[in-house]
């Protein structure tokens, strides 16, 4: 055998490639970790947490952190903090990835048929979808959750439906660039189907770029749904989410300014972590967006 | 150049339309009675369908959407229930303290993002670029609610240099352009502006990056043209793509206000929002969100016409 046909038949397939070049991001790499560690946290949360995060102790109210059995001190009914920041974690990290995925499911569908069909199926599914992106996504989540009332289910459908749109546009756009493609006309002319196409060719081709854009949608779907448990639409109390923390503890943002401050770098730790997770996912997959 | 123009505010259309329905529909999804916050609850039936005839809740749904839909045509969104006053007066006094927030915050994003970006893309790969980078992940990775109650704990609670929240002596009636008003608007706006700034700064980077790697910038720098004349055509080149994402973010800020204008009591519309969800006044809620989102609508098609007349390089069938 020639050298170059078995340097070919050596060469690692597309997504070696791609966690190869991942590793050798040491950022990427510690943001992965920090993930990695934070969905650990969540996962066994009763037993990392040193206390019930539900028990509050009425006479160790407002503790700051470094108090004695309160490393990070306790919040206004005298809870430990440590305990309901790590089962804060539960929460924050389902309505971060949890609506994302139903809308990767949905939205991805959506555009993949949009862009496959072209014409009228475009034309009206796009439309439709252009109306719910005609509203910011801010907006949108606050007047579905607000709408249906506060609610840790409420929250989940008013956030898939704000994401379902700007995934199906990315789909839609994705699949009608592979849709022209060579090999797509030459199966085409084969005689094979529709859905065969689909799942055979355009699917592989397209998941990739769609689902690093979903990804990148995890931490402002965190964030969002922080923000709506910050307004009193997300869970209810005495739920730790370290959305509804921060609202709990404003009341204490003179006495124990620290304190506060402690659910909201939570949120932005797992959001910075997660965000540089997908720009060295981006760059190790080489999508320029 | 007309006909794209026409071409697209007729394409807009159907989008209000949608967008019109989408608030009707939101009223007729929340549970409940919509009127439970007016009426007491042992309000007799007579009383009750009174009031769902007096408010058009008896009718059905399309006839009420029709109605609606004509009566907002004209201007007239309703009445907040709470209040008994016009929902498009209420709006109104709120809109105003909204657009000053931010227009200030783009401002200011603007500014340091486009600032960041050119020095991040000029000096590729070097600390600057780091630097500016990390900045914008900053920017969009930070839960900007909470940026706003650190910088309240910092700079009005510890250091006491600046009032933490609300809108001055005189509230939002009797907003005056001095400092014992603007004092009230720099947390909040200064706040509001760090999602632009690293939305600004990551896209002026790639722009700065890419211009400045296309043949025609070799082409002038051989001439002999100074990097200041160089540095001009970049800036030319760039301008058209970064103000519509400036227009663009304006859009997000102005419908996305909620959370910053309750963090710091702003009187705008975000707050006017949140009163409408807690006292469950669902014409208010109604109104606001329509008005908010054609807002948007409408900034989205100006940008977009304005991107095809400032860069004509732009072909747009």
């Amino acid at each position: 055998m020639p050298e170059r046909a078995q340097e070919i038949l050596r060469s690692p397939g597309y997504w070696v490639t791609v966690w190869r070049r991942f590793l050798r991001d040491p950022v990427a790499l510690l943001a992965a970790l920090v993930v990695l560690g934070l969905i650990l946290m969540a996962v066994f949360a009763p037993w990392i947490a040193p206390q019930d995060p539900f028990q509050g102790m009425s006479l160790q109210r407002l503790k700051p952190p470094g108090t004695e059995g309160y490393p990070l001190g306790t919040d206004e009914l005298g809870r430990d903090m440590l305990s309901r920041l790590i089962h804060g974690a539960r929460i924050s990290l389902f309505m971060g990835i949890v609506p994302v995925l139903c809308a990767l499911a949905i939205g991805a569908a959506i555009g993949v048929v949009a862009g496959y069909s072209g014409g009228w199926t475009n034309t009206l599914l796009m439309r439709t979808v252009d109306v719910f992106f005609a509203f910011p996504s801010v907006l949108l989540a606050v007047a579905l959750a607000g709408a249906l009332g506060p609610g840790l289910f409420n929250g989940l459908i008013a956030l898939t439906l704000v994401f379902i749109p700007p995934i199906a546009r990315v789909a839609e756009s994705v699949t009608t660039g592979v849709r022209t493609r060579d090999y797509v006309e030459a199966a085409k002319a084969s005689g094979a189907g529709a859905l065969l196409i689909i799942r055979k060719h355009v699917l592989g081709n397209v998941l990739g770029p769609i689902f690093v854009y979903a990804m990148s949608l995890i931490a402002v779907s965190m964030i969002l749904a922080a923000g709506l448990s910050f307004l009193g639409l997300g869970v209810k109390p005495p739920q730790p989410d370290w959305g509804l923390m921060l609202n709990t503890l404003r009341t204490a943002m003179y006495t124990q300014p620290l304190l506060c401050a402690l659910p909201g770098v939570m949120i932005f730790i797992t959001s910075i972590a997660f965000n540089l997770m997908t720009d060295g996912l981006r760059s190790a997959m080489d999508i320029k967006t | 150049m007309i006909f794209y123009a026409s071409k697209r505010i007729l394409f807009t259309l159907p989008i209000m339309l949608g967008v019109t329905i989408v608030c009707f529909a939101l009223v007729h999804l929340a549970p409940g009675d919509p009127l439970v916050s007016v009426l007491p609850p042992d309000a007799s039936q007579v009383i009750k369908e009174q009031m769902m005839a007096l408010y058009g809740f008896d009718r059905p749904y399309h006839e009420q959407f029709l109605r609606w839909l004509w009566r907002a045509l004209q201007g007239d969104i309703g009445t907040s229930i709470r209040t008994g006053r016009p929902v498009s007066t209420e709006i109104s006094k709120a809109v105003g303290n909204t657009l000053m927030l931010a227009a200030l915050a783009t401002a200011i994003g603007f500014l340091l993002g486009t600032l960041f970006g050119f020095v991040a893309g000029y000096f590729r790969d070097t600390w600057v670029d780091k630097a500016a980078s990390a900045l914008s992940v900053f920017g969009v990775s930070v839960p900007h609610y909470w940026l706003g109650m650190v910088l309240v704990i910092i700079f009005a609670a510890t250091l006491g240099w600046l009032p933490p929240t609300g809108a001055g002596p005189g509230g939002s009636e009797d907003w005056k352009w001095n400092w014992v008003h603007v004092q009230y608007l720099i947390l909040p706006a200064v706040t509001m502006s760090v999602i632009p700034m690293g939305i600004i700064a990551r896209t002026v980077r790639a722009l700065v990056a890419e211009i400045l790697s296309q043949e025609f910038v070799v082409g002038l720098r051989a001439k002999g043209l100074s990097e200041l004349g160089v540095f001009g055509h970049v800036v030319k080149n760039a301008a058209p793509t970064a103000l519509a994402v400036m227009g663009i973010q304006l859009g997000y800020l102005l419908g996305g206000s909620i959370l910053i204008e309750t963090v710091f009591a702003w009187p705008g519309t975000g707050l006017l929002l949140n009163d409408a969800i807690f006292q469950r006044d669902l014409p208010l809620l109604q109104g606001t969100i329509l008005v908010l989102a054609m807002f948007f609508v409408v900034l989205n098609l100006v940008v977009d016409v304005m991107q095809t007349i400032l860069d004509p390089r732009i072909q747009r069938a």
